[in-house]
């Protein structure tokens, strides 16, 4: 299976090595930055790290880039999987842990119905088969941090298989260039965390903490239709996107709730795929996209160095036990033609109900959104792209009379820009939707200009705890309504100044900016230019 | 016998099932299909690593089998066998005594080999006509890390020191290949 060739897909990267895995030429070149934290093969060839871009060669062959990636979110949910011990990111070590996870002898498995129903719901919104009979097994390993020595997870039979992700991607210069790709989904399967390891170098030992050991895991594995790392990392934002509207998972990375594997090789087009590597845990959105390229750009210049990728995760992957759970029964599901009469509600999954009961995915909101108050796409992915963002605009529409256009400008522009510049975020804003909404008003009465505006909003962002109408008010930002005292300051600036006057009759139409200039500038910026050029008009042409 | 490291349900009674007398080894449903059915385990893998860890014990000084089964020229386990081994479970196979326990136990445990179980699906779980119970989402159990931390041997501020028992890769490749027949 070829990867697919495109032609420009990451436009504008900031580390500028030659362009990889994204169908424009792939040459060599030395790698920038660095190294990530996974594993890799050997490499032969020490590189001196380098800012260009090299020019492509003519004649030389080109490169396909092949990535596939597994990724792990944590379930929101209360308790973990199989104990009833409490899943939160920051606790006392050792505190959130019950028998069962710390794998005393006696303890059983008790499946966690949330986690089930959470799986279930990603495999509906990724458009999955949903297994109406899936499996649990053992996956043994010996690691400290791995109590059990071994991993309950669902390798044989997962509880989704053979769906697909819609993501989009950028293809020229443009934001509006925008190309929808999908990657399949392979299989969702419910499977364990592990507890954390924390290695004391000082004294040379390993702390182990188990309070992440038995949280529940969703793992989606996707298949390699990916072919760089700008897409790879557009897939895991959308797939983010999801589990956070489905409230499934939070998919924070920062915090370890959303973990990508990444699969990478490189091929000729038209060759047979080449040896993967694997790049374990990135657990940074803006780190993924750079360490895959990094390695597919490492595996290039191997091969065209003539060496070979090796492979050590591969060689320790097929030594890892797997064994049927024996503690677990399948698992059964159901849908409402299925559903055995008179079964505990609490007992059976109803797929159906589940189905139903979807909350919209981010692809139909950002649809919606064009829809509804006709904006761009690209700034209903932006809306989506902040959390809390979308909230934020729906408020603030909800509040006011401005034009839906309005709104999303000032929204995008001018809230979202005040917010970066200070590393905000949308709950940390000191104006609020209603706030916003007023000034919005203000300004679509016509009662201050755009100008004046910005400057409310300014004067807002400091949270003095002023409305925007008194702020208004103190700042005399007022429009000049009265329309007899701009016709007569229009007739006293035009008297004034007669050349100028006949520099417009003459026919230099820029002459007029000038005469509005100087009707502003009397105005003390209160009157609203557009006005202003039309009372001149008038005045100039009697 | 003790086993140690990853005492699993399955494991622990599949080694005290075979370090029994018995040469047939019973389930439930054994009853019900009559004396010479047996239901066989997905792959003699499985088997084969219960093996292992019986040999675990075996190999630690305890005492071996008493095997009734002849070595039936399954062949010797040659020395890349024993390093693979020795990566998977990270036991320390340190004598010939070893070696050969484990041969016999492989050869012990090939007798299933010779159950016929055409057209027989393979049991994976005697749970398997069970109800898999759901728990609902409730908090009710953790805050013991006292009496948790209390089966550590070793301690340092509420985190579980790991115990050196692990052979790290390098220590293995840095071994001598045990040199057998």
């Amino acid at each position: 299976m070829a990867a697919p060739m495109l032609r420009w897909c990451c436009p504008g990267r900031r580390f500028a090595f030659a362009r990889v895995g994204c169908g424009s030429c792939h040459r060599r070149g030395p790698p920038t930055g660095s190294t990530s934290n996974g594993k890799r093969g050997q490499s032969t060839v020490a590189q001196q790290p380098h800012i260009t871009a090299q020019k492509p060669r003519k004649g030389e062959r080109e490169w396909a880039a092949v990535v596939g990636l597994e990724i792990h979110a944590q379930i929101a949910s209360n308790s973990k999987l199989f104990s009833g011990s409490q899943v939160h990111f920051a606790a006392p070590p050792n505190s959130l842990v019950s028998f069962f996870d710390a794998s005393l002898p006696g303890t059983l498995p008790v499946l966690n119905r949330r986690c089930v129903e959470a799986a279930v719901m990603t495999g509906l919104a990724l458009d999955c088969h949903i297994n109406r009979k899936s499996l649990f097994d053992r996956k043994h390993y010996f690691y400290a941090d791995l109590p059990a020595g071994y991993q309950i997870t669902q390798q044989r039979l997962p509880i989704a298989v053979n769906g697909s992700l819609a993501y989009s991607v950028s293809v020229g210069r443009k934001p509006s260039q925008m190309v929808t790709r999908t990657v399949r989904v392979k299989q969702i399967q419910l499977e364990q965390d592990s507890g954390k390891s924390l290695h004391d170098d000082l004294r040379s030992q390993t702390l182990i903490d188990l309070n992440r050991a038995g949280i529940g895991l969703l793992e989606v594995v996707l298949e390699p239709d990916m072919s760089c790392g700008e897409e790879a990392a557009t897939a895991v934002r959308e797939l983010q996107l999801i589990l956070q509207a489905l409230g499934t998972s939070q998919a924070n990375m920062a915090e370890g709730q959303l973990r990508v594997d990444a699969n990478i090789s490189v091929h000729r087009p038209g060759e047979p795929l080449g040896v993967r590597t694997e790049v374990k845990n990135l657990n940074s959105a803006r780190f993924l996209a750079r360490a895959i390229d990094y390695e597919i750009q490492r595996q290039i210049n191997e091969l065209e160095n003539g060496g070979e990728i090796l492979n050590e995760t591969r060689s320790f992957d097929y030594k890892l036990g797997f064994m049927p759970e024996p503690n677990l029964p399948p698992l059964l599901l159901y849908d409402s033609g299925s559903l055995p009469p008179g079964a505990d509600p609490q007992q059976v999954i109803d797929i159906d109900r589940l189905r139903e009961r979807l909350p919209e995915l981010p692809r139909v909101t950002r649809e919606r959104l064009v829809r509804q108050y006709g904006m761009l796409p690209e700034h209903s992915c932006a809306l989506l792209n902040e959390v809390g963002l979308l909230e934020f605009f729906q408020s603030v529409i909800k509040e006011t009379r401005a034009e839906p256009k309005k709104v999303t400008s000032w929204v995008l522009n001018t809230f979202l820009g005040f917010l970066k510049q200070q590393n905000l975020a949308v709950s940390e804003s000191p104006v609020t939707p209603s706030a916003l909404a007023e000034l919005l008003d203000l300004l679509d009465r016509k009662a201050i200009s755009s100008s004046a505006a910005k400057q409310v909003f300014e004067e807002l962002w400091r949270n003095e705890g002023k409305t925007p109408a008194q702020i208004v008010a103190e700042k005399k930002l007022e429009l000049l309504q009265d329309l007899e005292a701009l016709e007569q300051l229009c007739r006293s600036t035009l008297e004034a100044h007669p050349h100028v006057v006949m520099d417009l009759k003459r026919g230099n139409p820029r002459a007029i900016n000038k005469l509005i200039g100087l009707v502003r500038k009397a105005t003390l910026g209160r009157a609203d230019p557009t006005a202003i050029k039309e009372v001149l008009e008038r005045q100039l042409s009697s | 016998m003790s086993v140690q490291a990853s005492p699993t349900l399955f494991m622990a009674s599949a080694s005290a099932a075979v370090a029994a007398l018995s040469d047939v080894i019973t389930f439930k449903r054994v009853a019900r299909l009559g004396e010479d059915a047996l239901r066989r385990p997905t792959g003699s893998e499985m088997w084969a690593r219960a093996v292992h860890l019986c040999l675990r014990a075996a190999a630690r000084g305890r005492r071996g089998f008493t095997s009734k089964a002849d070595p039936q020229g399954s062949g010797r386990v040659t020395g890349e066998l024993i390093q693979h081994l020795e990566r998977l479970s990270l036991v320390d196979f340190g004598s010939q005594e070893a070696v050969a326990r484990l041969e016999k136990a492989i050869a012990f445990a090939d007798r299933l080999r010779a159950v016929n179980t055409d057209g027989v699906e393979p049991m994976e779980s005697v749970l398997e006509d069970r109800c898999l119970y759901l728990r609902s989402d409730n908090v009710v159990e953790g805050n013991c890390a006292e009496e948790l931390l209390q089966n550590s041997h070793r301690v340092v501020e509420e985190y579980f020191v790991a115990p050196p028992g692990n052979i790290s890769w390098s220590k293995l490749d840095e071994k001598q290949p045990f040199p057998h027949h």
